[in-house]
This record gives C-alpha cells, structure tokens and sequence, in this order.
C-alpha cells in the first residue's frame, strides 16, 4: 500500500508543476507550443534526453538484457550516443536556425517550403501521426504493467484486481494504470504546454536518473548478498551464464544494422518541436556533449539488472512474473518486479515514481507534438492562418491532444506486444524517413516527386516487412540481404534513399528562389 | 562538416562494431562483462568527440543568420 500511495503522492506534484506553469502562459500560440522560443541550455539537454529515453530505455532495454545478454547496449545505447549528437548537430541546429528564420514551428511547414509542396504534408501528417502511436502505445502499456507490478497485493480484496500470478495479483489493473497515467500527463500538458513539459522532463529526467542509480545499488546489495557493493557487483557478475554476458548468439551483421536505428531522432516530430524551443544555438552545445554520456548513466545499470535477473542468484520465491498463464517470463516485467521484490516497500515506491518519470517524460512531448501539427499543419494551414486567433489554435491544439490520448489509451486495450520490438519497429519508420530530413537540410538537389517517392517507398517497405513479422509478433524478424542477416530497417532505409535520388535526379529541381531561402548563397 | 570530425566520427562508428570482445567472458573489475565496459567507454569518446566538435566545428554564422532574418519578419 506504501508503494500506491508514494504514486500517488508523485503524480500529484506532476500535477500541481504543470498547473504552476500554467500561471506563466502567456495565451499566445507560440508560447503553448514553444514555451516563447525561451528553454536554456540546461532544460533543453534534459528535456531531449527525457524525451528520447522512455520505457523503452527503462523497462525495454532491462528486458532485452534479459532475454539478449549485454548485447543490447551495443545494439542502441551506444550507438545513440554517437548518432544521436549527430543529429542534433547537423539537423537539430541548421533546422533551429531554418525555423527561427522563417517562422516554423512543425517539421511539415518546413518541408511545405522547402519542396515548394503543399501535398508533402498531407502525406506526411497521417504517417508521422500513425508511427508516434506505436511510439505512444510503448509508454502507455508500460506504465500499465509497472504501476500494476508495483500495487501487487495493496488491494487483496478487490476480485476485479486478483490475477493468477502473484507477482501482480491484488495490483491496480494495467488498464487502470495505464489510464490514470493518460490522464496525468494530459492534465499537465493541456494546462502547461510545452514550458509545463520542458519543466515536468527535466524535474523527472533528474528523478529518473538519481533513482536509477539508487536502484542499481539497492538491488546489487540485496541480491549480491556480501557485506559491499563492490563484493555484490562482484558475486553477480561471476553468476552471469557466458550467453549473456557476452553476444555468442548475436548476429554480427545484425548488430551492426542496428546503427540505423537511432538515425529516427532526426526524424521524430516531437523532437524537432523540442529543438525549436532553444532560445539561441549556443544551446545545443550541452545537449551535444552531455547527451551520450546520460545514454550510458541510465542504459549500463539497466542492461546488468537484465542479466543478473538471469542468475541463480534471484530468488526463486515469488517467481518471476509471467504473460497472462503461458509460463512465458514477460521480460517487460522485470523491472519492476526486481524493485519490488528486492527494495523495501518506501524505495520502491520511489523507485516506480523513477521509471513512470521517464515514460511520462516522453509522453508528454509526443502529445503535445501530434496536437501543434493537427492544429497548425491542418486547420490553420487550410482554414487561414489569420481566420483564427491564438485563443483558438491552443484550443485545437488542445483538443487534438483529447484526442490522440483516447485513440492511445484504446490501443493499448488490446494485447500488449514486446516494448522493444514495439519500440525498434515504430523508431525503424522514422530512421527509413531520415535521408528526406537529410537530404531537405543539406541537398540542394531533392525534388518534391524525390521526397514523395522517399515517402512512400520508405512506408511501404515498413508495410511490407512489418506484415511480414506478423505485425510484430515475430519478436527476432530479420531480413536476408546477400547473405546477411540485416535489421528490416536497413532495406526500409535503402529503398526511401534510392528512391528519393533517383527521382529527384529526373525530376525538376525547386526553383533558384526556394533554394536561395534554404542555402548560403 | 570539417575533415577532422569526420575521420573521428567514423572512427567511432568502426570501433563500435567490436568483433574482437564477441565472445569475450573476461570480467572488468570483476563484475563488469568486457562487452559492456568497451561499449560504455564508446559511449564516453563519444562525447569527448562532440565536445570537440562543439569546441571548434560549431558552425559560426547560424545564430546570425536566424536573428538577422527573423527580425525581416518570418513566416508564422
């Protein structure tokens, strides 16, 4: 019951700091959804690093440890912190910059004037709205498991609540979790807008890291059962079996196709929103620098607890957690059940509040995102921008949130699906878009017919192969290029990058005004 | 983008692919597998890669030129 009332306690100061940042809005549209173009260097780092690392960081990557070994670091922690910065240097700054100038506020209003294309965005919209759903739906479902993980036995006498695990039974149903967490973020997000998101990420990417690492110790201790933490560390990666602790059943190929996927940050609406609310360039100096080393504060403790839950050294009593009666260990649950299991009760209170900050503090952004492109890349862009006033673009803007938060928590009704594949799947459709955002920044010679043919090229293939894996079912669904085992995303990307080049090459170039606008001269 | 931050940056992608700690069971300071220690020390040459590049590639007119064009008055 402790545990319950510790969420509780957290989601109602998240709560009361959106409602705080609500008294500094200002009612324009810009200050909604850009916070007045006025976030420092500090909050933008831990507003993009909150944004970036969700569940998927959190309770994916322990889970994955889980079942892949310390593999998994490699596959995306690592390769983030190289690619990532990249992106904020050679995209997020040149796009600050492009947007300052001419006024955008969305990643479809810079590609309308940069491709001289009033149909890119309505291509553009339904897609980048259909692949931050998935994204979405990772965060909503594992909010759900944690908080039901973490309640287990608070209710023992609510029947509703009883399950046939005893991991979760007596635990607040994952539907139940799943909506109060909407509910939360959208009450800060529709009061705060983007200054009460940029403030509510970085309070909870501070909390989430802090408690991580507390985390990390607590459970080293207990489960290492020495007299230091050293000797724990040690006991524990001793008991590590050879299969995980190194990538024997890795597919090197594979490994290495993987270093596509973080290329997705350039492509993410929600984050491109996040670099548009820098107050100068000078800005993004700390995000750059600071960003893969936070990756590897919060992705090392995580991966190490996914392995050592492999171990004889976990207690065989209570069992691990299960999906529904399969006998199936449900990976997406090992967190919390090792912060439950193995954490006094206040702890791991605290501990939950830690890992629902970081799911929230993607969530929030990825609502906000989708209702600023609702309201400005189609009502305003087709009703007038001058038919409307501020007043009434916060109002769509708000009301888009509605309802994206409804369609989000309906989808999260049906099964729940692994969250790193949920998660590799959703950011393999971004990363397959990324030679268009690429391409619009540094190529002088990118067509409208190239990005179309970008486009479509890169969302049938996605289509395609995720069809093919059986909508996700297939957990380790990979492709055979030449012989070699390839992540899906890797012929995703190469048929958006040959079909934007070639086309393009044939097609007429934008005229001499419009690159003008877009290059040095 | 500078000559010298692409060579680094593509020294940091070849490193990454470690062919040679695969199957590597040696424990770094006794508890740490050798495949997550050289993968974090990845992690941190990355950022010492980009304070580099922040240091003395960060390009110089675009602060400028956002300021100088955005008060001719911009689109939204």
């Amino acid at each position: 019951m402790t545990e319950f009332w510790i969420i509780a306690g957290y989601l109602t100061l998240l709560l009361l700091l959106g409602l705080f940042a609500s008294r500094m809005f200002s009612g324009t549209k810009s200050d909604y959804q850009l916070a007045s173009h006025s976030i420092g260097p500090f909050l933008l780092l831990m507003s993009i690093f909150g944004t970036t690392m969700t569940a998927f960081a959190l309770v994916g990557s322990t889970g994955e440890a889980f079942k892949e070994g310390i593999g998994v670091y490699g596959m995306l922690a690592s390769s983030s912190g190289i690619i990532h910065s990249l992106c904020f240097f050679l995209i997020g700054v040149k796009v600050w910059s492009l947007a300052r100038r001419h006024g955008y506020t969305t990643q479809i209003q810079y590609f309308r004037d940069r491709l001289e294309s009033d149909k890119i965005g309505i291509l553009l919209f339904p897609i980048l709205v259909g692949l931050v759903i998935p994204y979405l739906l990772i965060g909503v479902i594992s909010a759900g498991t944690v908080i039901q993980n973490m309640t287990a036995g608070a209710f023992p006498n609510i029947e509703a609540f009883a399950t046939s695990s005893p991991g979760t039974s007596g635990g607040v149903p994952p539907q139940l979790g799943s909506l109060v967490i909407c509910l939360v973020v959208l009450c800060y997000v529709f009061f705060g807008g983007m200054r009460g998101t940029a403030w509510a990420n970085a309070f909870q990417t501070i909390v989430f890291m802090v408690l991580g690492i507390v985390t990390f110790c607590v459970i080293a201790n207990k489960l290492g059962g020495q007299d230091s933490l050293l000797a724990n560390l040690k006991t524990l990666g001793e008991a590590i079996s050879p299969e995980k602790s190194t990538r024997v059943d890795m597919s090197k190929t594979k490994f290495f196709s993987y270093l596509l996927i973080p290329l997705s940050v350039g492509m993410f609406p929600h984050l491109f929103q996040h670099w548009l609310t820098a107050k100068s360039a000078s800005s993004f100096k700390l995000p750059v620098v600071a960003h893969p080393v936070f990756i590897m504060i919060v992705w090392v403790p995580c991966v190490l607890v996914g392995v050592w839950a492999t171990t004889s050294l976990v207690p065989a009593r209570p069992p691990l957690p299960t999906i529904g009666d399969t006998g199936i260990v449900n990976a997406n649950a090992i967190l919390p059940f090792l912060v439950k299991t193995q954490t006094s009760a206040w702890l791991g209170g605290l501990l939950t509040a830690g890992i629902l900050a970081a799911i929230m503090s993607s969530l929030d952004s990825q609502f906000l995102c989708l209702g600023t492109m609702f309201s400005t890349d189609i009502v305003t862009h087709y009703g007038g921008k001058d038919r409307y006033t501020d007043r009434q673009q916060v109002l769509f803007t708000r009301g888009f949130i509605i309802a994206i938060v409804d369609i989000t928590y309906a989808c999260s009704l049906a099964q729940p699906k692994s969250v790193f594949t949920l998660g590799v799947w959703c950011f393999s459709g971004f990363s397959s878009l990324f030679p268009l955002v690429f391409a619009a920044v540094y190529w002088r010679g990118l067509t409208k017919f190239g990005a179309y043919a970008a486009v479509l090229a890169s969302i049938s293939a996605w289509l395609y192969l995720f069809r093919e894996s059986g909508w996700g079912a297939n957990r380790s669904y990979t492709i055979d290029i030449g012989g070699y085992e390839v992540m899906p995303v890797a012929a995703m990307f190469a048929a958006s990058l040959l079909a934007m080049v070639g086309v393009s090459l044939v097609t007429k170039p934008p005229r001499d005004s419009t690159l003008q606008k877009f290059f040095a001269r | 983008m500078p000559r010298p931050l692409i060579i680094l940056i593509v020294i940091l992608l070849v490193l990454h692919q470690d062919n040679w700690f695969w199957n590597d069971e040696t424990l770094v300071f006794g508890f740490i597998p050798i495949g997550l220690f050289y993968h974090a020390c990845i992690s941190i040459a990355a950022s010492v890669v980009w304070f580099y590049a922040v240091k003395k590639c960060w390009p110089r007119d675009v602060e400028s030129l956002a300021q100088a064009d955005s008060s001719e008055g911009g689109a939204a």
